[in-house]
């Protein structure tokens, strides 16, 4: 039996008059890649950013519902210490201009204020990297600048910077759409190599994507729900006929 | 043929205005540098103004003012204007819209009535001209650059950096330091030196507050003098001598003005940061 | 979090700050004319005599000081600013002849105007005594003209970046479409660049015109200084912002001082309704260029 790590329960979500979410129920299961499909605008992206917490972020989005995490609800938790629970990689690789590529890993931790020893820097930032596959490229160039990356470089370092907060989840907002195909194939062997330590949740638009590398599948439509399960039960006997559509290229 | 000889004819007539326009400059700057460079000298500097009539002494209470009100106005406006550039950059409301015009009326308030201000608000309570009150003018002054240039930059920080550090668990107000500020140091910057290199050369807001003093003072509560003050008030008079050390003192303020331009263009370079 | 509410707190406080900030410059503008305003009242506006030793202050002359010298300015500056923005904006956009030309008037505008008084007192007075003598008019050198010249010197970097900016504005593809019917350069700018660009370029005479009115030490050094109304614009005078700077420090008397203040209360209205009609030109503008951009 395989333990379920988040319950999304009932949760409806949006900004001012749009109600982008409505009514999402599906449990996240520890340690496996979830991941979130659906045409745009379906509501896949404001799902994983609720997840984050940083949905409130933007002006006039609201949120109700509960999204419980081992038990204990999110939204009753303080924002900040969520955020560090579970992690979060966006869609263009947006790492911090200002840092060298070794502050850019240990950001999360000059950010939040934790003082760390030389040591333990190092050790989290080797480690770091590794994990994402970046080690070998940079470590010659950890104290310059990481704007000379390339966008997979760059979208990688992110992850990095995700995994030195040892988050327990790690949420990814379409992480490939703005690289090429090589880049794309590094981080899904990436993210294949990480859920054996960390529950992962992807939202794609790529249905190949999803089909690789995902072991559970939700697809959303218009804001619902519409289907979720096993990944191989969702692509070749989809129960609702508009996740059929969708898989064979209906619209979307 | 006609329209080929008004095309030639009319591009020859913009060039020409062109040209024109730029001889007054180039005429300007160089009646400066002719008659400020022969009375300069180390004396020039370090020396006081000598009475009218002798020849020889410095300008080293103006420099000396100058430089001290700068400083004044610099601490005055720096973080009024910084926070009031994060506030404005942070979100377009109607609130921040009724903040933005008045930002700009400030910027367009005539630098004498500016002086006005500063001698109702300093002078009068303190009871006399004073560098504070100078200082206090010039802020009100370089408010607006600083403000202005500050929320320019802070705005072109894309959404994603911000995003991407709340995202980590980071505060608002380690966000705001540790991201955003650091990624828009060189704007602001040069912000900042821009806003100095306005107010080096400004006069009319110091007639009525630093006042002017021919002794060396840096007592924040006493007149001081400044470059442009001393200008103003040497090339008013009859005498020869105090019209080249005018002359001189042009030179120098100048000189001071443009290197400020360019270090302000060459932070913005330095510290441009790429995303 | 707590010190994040407080973080808040300061930046919002510091933004409404400059609102009571604005409002009491005018309160204590308004505050500071109160004597005069009790005993003149709006007669102050109609009023030609400017006389401290009598106590009789109206401020007619200055305000047709300011008037004359600013539009002439601006009159003056306006060719010589269009055909420098018309040269960086449309022949030469790059390479090192608009590098000098743009660097060069960035200076112009860098100078400080005490020193533009400077060098009109002892260039440009002179000169126009000359012209006066041989026109057989009193030689005054300075007086009203000789501050335009000098104002207009100073404003024209200023509309000149302006202006050059809004024809950079104006889109290719019209300018492409002019030149493929077979247009030359000139007719493309007379009739599609600067009919485009006409409110912007208004924007830019509005702003210009908000600073030669507050313009203060070059037009005091060259003005004469006269509190009469300019019977010419040879004649000597004083604009609002002149005589302020002139007799502030000097007024013994009360009314006197309060009667300046009365002056740089008008003067700060008028810059006011100046700046804010350039700033509305610039603004509607912006709306609609992000209207086309959608």
């Amino acid at each position: 039996m395989e333990s379920k790590i988040l319950k999304i329960v009932d949760l409806n979500a949006g900004y001012y008059n749009n109600h982008v979410l409505k009514n999402v129920s599906f449990d996240i299961h520890e340690k496996k890649i979830t991941a979130i499909m659906g045409p745009s605008g379906c509501g896949k992206s404001t799902l994983i950013r609720c997840i984050n917490r940083i949905h409130e972020m933007t002006e006039g989005a609201y949120v109700n519902g509960k999204i419980l995490l081992r038990g204990k609800n999110i939204f009753d938790m303080e924002a900040t210490d969520v955020r560090r629970k579970i992690g979060m990689v966006f869609q263009r690789p947006n790492p911090f201009p200002n840092m060298t590529i070794y502050d850019n890993v240990i950001a999360g931790y000059i950010l939040t204020g934790v003082k760390l020893s030389r040591s333990e820097k190092d050790e989290i930032v080797e480690d770091s990297l590794r994990k994402a596959f970046l080690w070998d490229e940079v470590k010659d160039f950890l104290k310059k600048r990481g704007t000379f990356l390339s966008g997979g470089q760059q979208q990688r370092l992110c992850i990095a910077r995700a995994l030195a907060m040892k988050p327990e989840v790690l949420l990814l907002d379409e992480p490939t759409s703005a690289l090429d195909p090589r880049a794309t194939f590094m981080i899904e062997e990436l993210l294949l190599e990480l859920k054996k330590e960390i529950t992962i949740v992807l939202v794609t638009h790529n249905m190949s994507q999803a089909a690789r590398i995902s072991d559970y599948t939700a697809f959303m439509y218009l804001g619902e729900l519409v289907e979720f399960g096993p990944t191989n039960r969702v692509f070749t006997t989809p129960k609702n006929p508009k996740t059929e559509e969708y898989l064979t290229g209906k619209f979307g | 043929m006609k329209r080929k000889i008004f095309d030639k004819l009319f591009k020859g007539f913009v060039i020409l205005l062109t040209l024109l326009s730029v001889a007054p400059l180039l005429l300007i700057l160089f009646m400066i540098v002719k008659n400020g460079i022969t009375v300069i000298n180390w004396s020039f500097f370090v020396k006081l103004p000598a009475p009218p009539g002798n020849a020889g002494g410095g300008v080293l209470n103006s420099i000396v003012g100058t430089f001290e009100l700068i400083v004044l106005a610099v601490a005055f406006a720096i973080p009024p204007g910084i926070l009031t550039g994060v506030y404005l950059s942070e979100r377009r409301s109607r609130f921040s819209n009724v903040i933005r015009t008045i930002v700009n009326t400030l910027q367009g308030l005539p630098s004498i009535v500016v002086g006005i201000i500063a001698y109702l608000w300093v002078v009068r309570p303190l009871g006399g001209f004073s560098a504070l009150s100078g200082g206090f003018a010039l802020s009100l002054m370089m408010l607006p650059v600083v403000i202005k240039s500050t929320e320019e930059t802070l705005k072109l920080i894309p959404y994603s950096l911000k995003e991407a550090s709340f995202a980590l668990g980071a505060n608002y107000g380690r966000t705001l330091f540790k991201v955003i500020l650091p990624s828009g140091m060189g704007g602001i910057i040069s912000g900042v030196v821009i806003g100095i290199s306005r107010i080096a050369g400004e006069t009319a807001p110091l007639l009525f507050t630093a006042f002017g003093n021919p002794f060396l003072n840096v007592n924040p509560f006493k007149p001081v003098d400044a470059l442009p003050l001393l200008i103003f008030n040497y090339a008013m008079s009859p005498y020869k001598s105090w019209h080249e050390i005018a002359w001189g003192a042009s030179l120098v303020l100048v000189v001071f003005v443009l290197l400020l331009n360019f270090v302000a263009k060459m932070a913005g370079e330095k510290w441009k940061v790429r995303f | 979090m707590r010190g994040d509410r407080w973080l808040k707190v300061l930046l919002r406080a510091s933004g409404a700050g400059t609102a009571p900030l604005a409002l009491s410059i005018l309160i204590t503008l308004i505050f500071g004319s109160l004597p005069a305003i009790k005993k003149f009242g709006l007669h102050f506006l109609s009023s030609s005599v400017w006389n401290p030793v009598t106590d009789h202050f109206g401020l007619l002359p200055f305000l047709m000081g300011t008037i004359l010298t600013s539009i002439l300015a601006l009159l003056l500056s306006f060719p010589f600013s269009m055909a420098i923005s018309i040269f960086l904006g449309v022949y030469h956009p790059e390479g090192p002849l608009s590098k000098i030309i743009s660097y060069l008037t960035d200076l112009l505008a860098g100078i400080p105007s005490v020193i533009y008084g400077f060098w009109g007192l002892v260039f440009l007075v002179p000169l126009m005594r000359k012209l006066e003598l041989s026109l057989g008019i009193p030689p005054y050198g300075v007086g009203i003209l000789t501050a335009s010249i000098v104002l207009s010197i100073m404003i024209i970097p200023y509309t000149a970046s302006l202006s050059r900016e809004i024809l950079k504005m104006v889109p290719s593809e019209i300018v492409e479409a002019s030149y493929s019917l077979g247009a030359t350069t000139t007719e493309t700018i007379l009739k599609v660049i600067l009919p485009y660009a006409k409110s912007g370029i208004l924007a830019g005479i509005f702003l210009s015109l908000g600073r030669a009115i507050g313009e203060t030490m070059a037009v005091t050094m060259v003005i004469g200084n006269s509190n009469t109304l300019p019977s010419s614009l040879f004649a000597p005078g004083n604009t609002m912002a002149s005589v302020i700077a002139n007799e502030f420090t000097e007024a013994t008397r009360s009314i006197h001082l309060s009667s300046l203040i009365y002056i740089a209360l008008w003067l700060f209205v008028l810059t006011l309704l100046v700046n804010l009609a350039g700033n509305i030109i610039v603004t509607r503008m912006e709306v609609i260029g992000e209207k086309k951009n959608l």
